[in-house]
Parts: C-alpha cells; sequence; structure tokens
C-alpha cells in the first residue's frame, strides 16, 4: 500500500476535462461575478458605496486566507478539515497569554505560532504515519477545539488591546482595509508559489500521479508536509484576523469555517481529486461567495437561508460543465 | 483464539469493557443493569446513523449530510404533527423514512448520474438542508406542547424491559446485519468498495449501488430525524448540528476503513456505543463535560492509527519490487 489514500481515483492522464477549459472557468467566475455585482446595485441602493463595498470584503477574507493554502492541498490530492478548530485553539491560547499579560506582538506570534504547530500535527499523521487525510482532519477538528473547549468551557476572553484590534478592524488607507491588503499580499505570494516556481510544479504532479512523481524524484511525503503547515499557518493567520475583527474569543469561534473553504476552493474550479486549479479562480470565488452573502445580507436574508445559496452554488457550479460535456457527447 | 485476537471487534468490545470497568471500580452503581441499559437507549440514535454511515463509507463515499438531513425530516414531521395530531404514528414515521430517502436519493443521483464526488455533493446538501430547515420552520421552534402525546410517548413504551428506542436500534442492527451479510445487493456494497474495476466485471452497476447505499443512509437519517425530535421534544434549526461528524466518528472508532470495502454492522455499533459509554462515563466520574470533544477526537485518531495497522497486513504484494518504493 503506498502512501496515496485508496478512496480517491488517481487521474491517470494529464488532460482533465477541466483544465482545457480552465482559462473559461475563471471567464465563467468573472461573469458570475459581475452579474450578482450587477444584481445586487439594482437589489440594493445601499450597495453602490465605497463604505459597503469595503464591509463586503470582510465577508470572505479570513475564510479566503485559508482557502489559498487549502487549494495547494486539495490541488496535491489531500485536505484539512481541521482549519477552523485551528483557529478555535490559536485565538483561545492568545486570549490565555493576554491573561498573563502578553502584548500585541506576542499574540501574533502565538496566533500563527499554534497554527503552524497544528498544521505540523495534521502534516506529520498524514505523512508519517500514512493515515487518510481526510480521517486525520476529522479527528483533529474533534481534538483542537475540544482542547480550546476544556480551556475555556462556556467562557470567553476580551480585552484585547487597541493595538491587536487594528488588524481585524484597521484600515490602511481611505476604505481599503489591513485583512484585505494582508489577502492581496497573500494572493500574489500564493499565486507565484503554485504558478511560478518548482514547488508548485511538484504539488500538480503530486496530485494528478503521486506514484510517478515519487518516482521522478519528487518528495512527496515533504512536500505534503510543508503543505499542511502553509494550511496551518493560513489558518493561525485568520484566527489573529478573526479574533481581532470580534474582540473576543469563544471555543465555539469560526464554526463551519472549514466547509465555507472548501466551498471556495472547489468553486473556483480546483479538482477534489488532486492534480488541477488555480490561484485566481480561488480568489474568483471568494469574490462571488463575499458578494453573494453580502448582496443578500443587504436584502436582509438571514445568514441560515444564504447557506442554501451557497450550497447550491457549489453543486450547479460543479454539475454544470459536467451535463454540459454530457449533452455533447450525446450529440456527438 | 488467534483469530479472535486480530478480530478488531474483539479488542474495541475489550476497550469498551475496559471503561466500564475503570469507572466501576470508582462508582460501583455504573455497571449496573439499568444503567448500562440507559446507555445503549442513549446511543440509539447514534448507532443507527452509524449503520447508515458504514454503508455509504464502505462504497468509498462519504455522506456528511445525515444530520442535516435528520434535522429536516424531524422539523418536517414535527410540523405535520403539530399541524395534524390526529394522523398515525406508524405513518408519520413512514413518511420520515421516505422524505429521508428521497433526501438521500437527491445526494445519490448527483454521485451516480454526475460522478461528482461524494464529498462535494453533501457538503453543498448539508447546507442546503440545514438552510431549508429554516425555511420550512421559518426560524420557529415547535415545542413540546405542540406534539401529540402518541408523538412523544412512542419511544418511551417498554416492551420486554427495554424502551420502544432500543428496540428500533435492535430491529434495524438486524436487518442491516441480514442485508450486509446474507443478500446480494450487501455484498455488491462490499464488493465496490474493494475493488471498483473488479465489481464491474461481476456485473455490479456501480453508481447504481452506490446510489442506494445514498437512499439507505437518507431512510436512516430520516427514521431518525422522527426519533431525535420524539427524544428531545423540540425541533429547531440546530438540531443535531455538528452530529454529521460523530456519525463518521462512530464509524471510523468501529473499524470501518475510509478508504472504502472493510468494515462490520457489529463495529460500527461498537463504535457508537464507545462513544456513548465514553460520553456517559465522564460526567460519573467528575470530568467536565467540556472534555468530551478533546476526548473523541484522540479516539478517532487512536483508532484510526490502529485501523491503518490491521489494513497494511491485508494488502497483497504482487509486485514486490515496488513495495520499498513509495
Amino acid at each position: 500500500m503506498t502512501e496515496t489514500s485508496l478512496h480517491r481515483r488517481l487521474p491517470d492522464r494529464l488532460d482533465n476535462p477541466l483544465k482545457s477549459g480552465l482559462l473559461s472557468w475563471e471567464m465563467l467566475l468573472v461573469l458570475v461575478a459581475v452579474a450578482i455585482f450587477v444584481a445586487n446595485s439594482f437589489a440594493s441602493p445601499y450597495f453602490l458605496n465605497a463604505w459597503s463595498l469595503s464591509d463586503l470584503t470582510f465577508n470572505f477574507t479570513e475564510k479566503a486566507l485559508i482557502a489559498l493554502a487549502m487549494a495547494l492541498l486539495i490541488i496535491a490530492g489531500e485536505i484539512d478539515l481541521s482549519v477552523a478548530s485551528i483557529i478555535a485553539l490559536a485565538s483561545t491560547l492568545m486570549g490565555l497569554a493576554l491573561q498573563f499579560g502578553a502584548d500585541t506582538p506576542v499574540l501574533v506570534a502565538i496566533g500563527v505560532g499554534v497554527g503552524i504547530a497544528c498544521g505540523a500535527f495534521n502534516g506529520f499523521l498524514v505523512t508519517g504515519l500514512k493515515l487518510p487525510s481526510i480521517v486525520v482532519t476529522i479527528g483533529t477538528m474533534s481534538l483542537f477545539r475540544g482542547i480550546a473547549f476544556i480551556i475555556l468551557g462556556d467562557q470567553s476572553y476580551k480585552g484585547y488591546p487597541a493595538s491587536f484590534a487594528w488588524f481585524g478592524q484597521g484600515y490602511v488607507w481611505w476604505v481599503i482595509s489591513f485583512e484585505l491588503v494582508l489577502f492581496a499580499i497573500f494572493a500574489v505570494i500564493y499565486w507565484v508559489l503554485l504558478h511560478r516556481t518548482n514547488f508548485g510544479r511538484r504539488v500538480f504532479a503530486i496530485g494528478n500521479n503521486p506514484v510517478a512523481a515519487q518516482f521522478s524524484g519528487v518528495r512527496v511525503d515533504r512536500i505534503k508536509f510543508v503543505l499542511f503547515c502553509l494550511t496551518g499557518l493560513m489558518s493561525g493567520v485568520a484566527a489573529v484576523l478573526l479574533t481581532a475583527r470580534l474582540g473576543s474569543t469563544r471555543p465555539s469561534i469560526a464554526q463551519g469555517f472549514e466547509l465555507d473553504a472548501i466551498t471556495m476552493v472547489v468553486l473556483g474550479g480546483v479538482s477534489i481529486l488532486g492534480g488541477a486549479g488555480s490561484i485566481l479562480g480561488v480568489v474568483l470565488a471568494a469574490l462571488i461567495i463575499g458578494l453573494v452573502t453580502f448582496g443578500l445580507g443587504l436584502l436582509n436574508v438571514p445568514g441560515i437561508v444564504m447557506s442554501i445559496f451557497t450550497g447550491a452554488l457549489l453543486i450547479v457550479v460543479i454539475a454544470l460543465p459536467i451535463l454540459w460535456t454530457m449533452m455533447r457527447e450525446r450529440r456527438a | 483464539m488467534n483469530r479472535l485476537l486480530k478480530n478488531r471487534e474483539f479488542w474495541l468490545a475489550l476497550a469498551i469493557l475496559a471503561v466500564i470497568v475503570l469507572v466501576t471500580f470508582r462508582f460501583p452503581r455504573f455497571a449496573q443493569a439499568s444503567n448500562l441499559l440507559t446507555i445503549f437507549n442513549d446511543t440509539s440514535i447514534l448507532m443507527m446513523l452509524a449503520l447508515g454511515q458504514m454503508v455509504v463509507i464502505l462504497t468509498r463515499s462519504i455522506d456528511l449530510s445525515m444530520a442535516a438531513n435528520l434535522a429536516l425530516t424531524g422539523m418536517l414531521v414535527a410540523m405535520v404533527n403539530a399541524a395534524f395530531p390526529w394522523l398515525p404514528i406508524p405513518v408519520l414515521i413512514a413518511g420520515c423514512i421516505l422524505v429521508g430517502g428521497f433526501l438521500g436519493a437527491f445526494n445519490g443521483v448527483l454521485v451516480w448520474k454526475l460522478g461528482i464526488p461524494p464529498i462535494v455533493v453533501t457538503l453543498g446538501t448539508l447546507t442546503i438542508f440545514r438552510g431549508l430547515v429554516f425555511v420550512v420552520s421559518g426560524g420557529a421552534w415547535v415545542n413540546a406542547d405542540q406534539m401529540s402525546q402518541d408523538f412523544i410517548q412512542l419511544q418511551r413504551g417498554a416492551f420486554l424491559g427495554l424502551p420502544i428506542l432500543s428496540w428500533f436500534a435492535i430491529v434495524v442492527a438486524g436487518l442491516m446485519s441480514v442485508l450486509m451479510t446474507r443478500t446480494p445487493l450487501g455484498r455488491a456494497f462490499y464488493a465496490i468498495g474493494v475493488n471498483p474495476t473488479a465489481s464491474v466485471y461481476t456485473g455490479i452497476d456501480v453508481g447504481r449501488t452506490k446510489f442506494l447505499a445514498f437512499v439507505l443512509s437518507g431512510a436512516i437519517s430520516g427514521l431518525c430525524g422522527y426519533l431525535w425530535i420524539s427524544r428531545y421534544v423540540i425541533a429547531s434549526v440546530e438540531v443535531a448540528g455538528g452530529y454529521e461528524l460523530t456519525i463518521v466518528a462512530a464509524c471510523v472508532i468501529g473499524g470501518v476503513s475510509i478508504a472504502g470495502g472493510i468494515g462490520t454492522v457489529a463495529g460500527a455499533l461498537l463504535g457508537a456505543i464507545f462513544l456513548g459509554v465514553v460520553n456517559n462515563a465522564l460526567p460519573v466520574i467528575g470530568v467536565s463535560p467540556f472534555w468530551q470533544m478533546a476526548i473523541s477526537g484522540a479516539a478517532i485518531l487512536l483508532a484510526v492509527v490502529l485501523n491503518a495497522r490491521g489494513e497494511k497486513s491485508k494488502g497483497r504484494v504482487i509486485l514486490r519490487s515496488a513495495e520499498g518504493v513509495a
């Protein structure tokens, strides 16, 4: 038995059906985004306003930061369901440090450090012990948040310093928030990493055929380990931003973030089977989800009903190209 | 004897026994028959759900929408009961199984006809079903006083000294056991998990079999929807929130391999019982219930490490030189 989990069908050809239409996939996302944008501006008079649009970005930046790293992980054929629990644990430990008088730099270091440590733990279990990532991260999902519950119970931490709150609430210039700037920077970094470096090519190689990648001299396990650490790191960063934005920590913080992040990744055209995807697609998908939730929010649609739209969006966007191909094949 | 030692269910049963003995050491009343039966009854719903999930996992799929399905069917049946209290409960239960099965079939069709990976499909339907609970109920709760007495009391009645709820679990477990070991369909679930390509050559329709697995897990979720609501006598949007992973956890602890093809009815039942015993034991030995989540997380990780060891010996090495590479 190799390190590849058996439940996954290994794509044995490089011309993924999505890949040929990759350009058009992103085009499609742009069109969807524009359509929703226009619909929003008609639906609500409050939408076309610099501050509204700025508020809109807070809807997705934290999840989208995780989605960037998650995209690489899914392209490599693995998955991490524990990201939201990593946020909970990192946020709780930051709050704990706060009780001992930690100041802003220490808090940020703890948040990011806990994230990396949790990611490394996942990575070790998957690559070191050769366990399927989906089960491992279902386990650590309970474990990480469980530890947060042990520490905090039904209590909450409050009273974060103003200099810390700036990370989640501050603006760099006019309506451009720090969160948005950070997301833009990370998006560029991940784009370069995935599409312009050897590392990125290897990630694709692993996702398409891990055994062949191994034979070609790619250190499959090491790269997967790094990817888990990166996902942990981004969860830690998201924990800092979210905690700073909310100004408090509860163990139930960021519940359901993992599903939203994965939805962004899959909506962005990343194949859940691994081996295909782009950062641009993920960024566009994040924007679309942000637009949809914000637009519906302006129309006073409750959050739980919005989730129907995101869920349906996820299935429809994946089903449409498949249906289209099926129809075309039938005609041929 | 040797076979017994290699048996996963045997070790799991031993682990459960060990927990019970350890707790009983300090609190003799824990091992009393009545308390153990209470634990069994408390775990009944999880046992049934774990059996449904097991079938899906056997076919190399996963159903993350079970808890949301349960919440939606539960809300629907509670609202129907509140509106038409004269409807007999067996009709309502049949309705639940149908609605749940239909929701499962929706998952199944997407997996079968469109070939979308199950994790994506059920991730989507998880949020859709959960959102629909809000839509049909308008965010309102259905409380105990709106439900009919029959609706609430049915599962609390006793038969041969056991609550009816426990009997539901026993009957479902019995039916599943027959299905999985004595019918072609049951064997097909295993076959497509072990080797989908070979299954095609033996005449099994892989897509259709997966579809039926989803219908089954959906129908069980629907049944549990009624049982859950009538047990906790409240129907709301939050019912069984996050429970989908507990169900998967019970399967994993019970030795069901996430890679498909490996798992037994007894294993899934024991996995659920293990979680039930641990959750019941914690407050008894004075551990805060806030430890529950971390402990079940640790149990999942431990179980998957042990499972992986058990499975490794099972793979037959066809090309010995290729073995060392990975």
